[in-house]
């Protein structure tokens, strides 16, 4: 008898008796729900620029605009350091994607629990598509970085050819981090209020706008290594700006934080994923 | 009360439930925020009140069946449904399912304003599982449906509440599913739209659909359905055929 339950149907069983880890369940859900993500990406992108003519463009004079007042404001502060106006908008880009990345999949997240008291939706897709569709944005904002290279001097070198594996990573810290906080902003929607204050304290503990030999003197630098976004962002500017490939050591200290967090928080997410239709 | 004796699904079970328990912890007082419940926690005054909405049920819903679920307002109706549709894990339990379920989705939500219908169907239909290459297929016939031809390249938001619920409607059922969910009555549009959903189920049912019907209403429970159950604060009163547990039903409620 048994050997036709599963030649009855095209094997579309569902038992849970046998579900796996949640965090490998959630996984494979992903990637069979892989056209949805598609279609989330496509729907954040399209949405966002179908009203706006100059829809792509903000997207290019959002982070220039910031750099300029940064230049104004702060290259009489910091003289010493050398093409200010490069290493700040490279702080910029990278910061404006986490940032605004995490915060948008948080308000995702509050928008698709509506979604999921009443289908089953894999409970990551809508934080992977916030996170992906801030990724194109992130490419997009290249263009005006180079121009600024362009026009400042700055020479790329052939370590400017490893930035995908920066963005890599880059992708990885803001999901695990997305993660994490969404899946508490679905229980506590004043977590949503709270972020922005911990995002602008995390921004100043980064060096992002300031030089990095300001936090180098502070208790000999110990805010850097303790911050995750540190390494990502420093990769970042050592393969652009600097112009080298550096040691291992600095890529494993970069991957350990940026997956690190990813792991850490997909894990968390997915343990916590089956509560979420329990919170009326 | 009833128990089942059968442990395992059979070749013919659609929709198999063992055991099957739903526990809501309710937090004694509300916690409302975040900051809340870290003092909270930090006091140690995080008291919960367990609630359950389903208690060790047991069903084996055979393929093909016609079956009714009865009961009062908070009888457990909705969880059993969300349960079998995947939406709620049990708290205990084991939920096996064979075959694709209709969804329970509310007509259009998950809906776009800035999109077009067109990127609607597509965005909407991914999100109740399908594949890309399935919605292309499908398109024609969910457009046709719909009856919104000439504004399927419009955005959503210039769309009337009847044509997104009806484009809503045409994308949910435009797949045949092997267990259809039937909750209460269906009111999309106006009666000659509401006429053509109806028969769509028929349809669905015809071709050998599983249909889980619930409803307020005996008669009609009594009238389509061959077994029933009558739910009553989460637990399975009786399970028998419809005629039977309408008949009971019906006496208890005019006692």
């Amino acid at each position: 008898m048994k050997q036709n339950i599963s030649t009855s149907s095209k094997s579309n069983v569902y038992d849970s008796a046998k579900r796996k880890h949640p965090a490998i369940e959630e996984l494979l859900a992903l990637f069979r729900y892989r056209d949805l993500i598609y279609q989330l990406v496509r729907r954040d992108i399209v949405a966002r620029y179908k009203r706006s003519v100059l829809g792509v463009a903000w997207t290019m004079l959002n982070p220039l605009g910031t750099m300029l007042i940064m230049v104004v404001v702060f290259s009489q502060v910091f003289r010493t350091t050398e093409n200010y106006s490069a290493y700040v908008l490279t702080g910029i880009i990278c910061w404006t994607m986490f940032s605004q990345s995490t915060s948008m999949a948080m308000s995702s997240m509050v928008w698709g629990s509506q979604l999921f008291k009443q289908i089953y939706v894999p409970r990551t897709a809508f934080v992977v598509s916030t996170i992906l569709a801030s990724m194109v944005n992130f490419i997009l904002s290249l263009v005006p970085l180079f121009i600024v290279y362009a026009m400042t001097g700055v020479q790329l070198r052939p370590s400017a050819l490893l930035l995908p594996i920066s963005m890599l990573f880059l992708f990885s810290f803001s999901l695990g981090v997305a993660l994490l906080v969404s899946s508490i902003a679905v229980f506590f929607p004043d977590v949503a209020d709270l972020y922005p204050v911990v995002l602008t304290a995390w921004m100043y503990l980064t060096p992002i706008i300031m030089p990095l030999d300001f936090y180098r003197e502070i208790l000999n630098g110990i805010l850097l290594y303790i911050n995750p976004f540190y390494y990502i962002v420093n990769l970042f500017r050592i393969l652009m700006l600097d112009g080298f490939v550096p040691h291992l050591q600095t890529w494993v200290a970069t991957a350990v934080s940026a997956f690190g967090i990813l792991i850490i928080g997909w894990i968390f997410f997915s343990l916590r994923a089956d509560r979420f239709a329990y919170h009326v | 009360m009833f128990k089942s004796h059968i442990k395992e699904p059979q070749w013919d079970t659609s929709v198999f439930l063992e055991d099957v328990s739903v526990h809501y912890r309710i937090p004694s007082e509300s916690i409302k925020t975040f900051k809340e419940y870290i003092i909270k926690l930090l006091k140690g005054q995080i008291k919960h009140e367990s609630f359950s909405a389903l208690r060790r049920i047991d069903l084996d819903v055979k393929k093909g069946e016609i079956f009714g679920v009865l009961g009062r307002n908070g009888a457990g109706k909705s969880t059993l449904l969300k349960v079998i549709s995947r939406v709620l894990i049990p708290s205990e339990g084991r939920v096996w399912i064979n075959g694709q379920i209709s969804p329970l989705l509310q007509l259009g939500a998950g809906f776009h304003p800035e999109l077009t219908g067109r990127e609607n169907i597509f965005l909407n239909a991914t999100l109740l599982g399908h594949s890309h290459d399935d919605i292309e297929q499908k398109m024609d016939e969910i457009i046709d449906f719909s009856e919104i031809e000439d504004f399927i390249e419009a955005p959503l938001r210039t769309y009337s509440s009847g044509m997104q619920s009806r484009l809503g409607f045409a994308v949910a059922t435009a797949w045949q599913p092997d267990i259809l969910i039937l909750d209460e009555v269906l009111s999309v549009g106006d009666i000659g739209f509401q006429k053509k959903c109806v028969n769509r189920m028929s349809k669905f049912r015809d071709r050998g659909a599983t249909v889980i019907m619930v409803s307020h209403s005996v008669n009609r429970i009594q009238e389509i359905c061959e077994r029933a159950i009558w739910l009553d604060h989460g637990e399975i009163k009786i399970l028998d055929t419809a005629t039977t547990v309408c008949e009971i039903y019906k006496k208890a409620l005019s006692v």
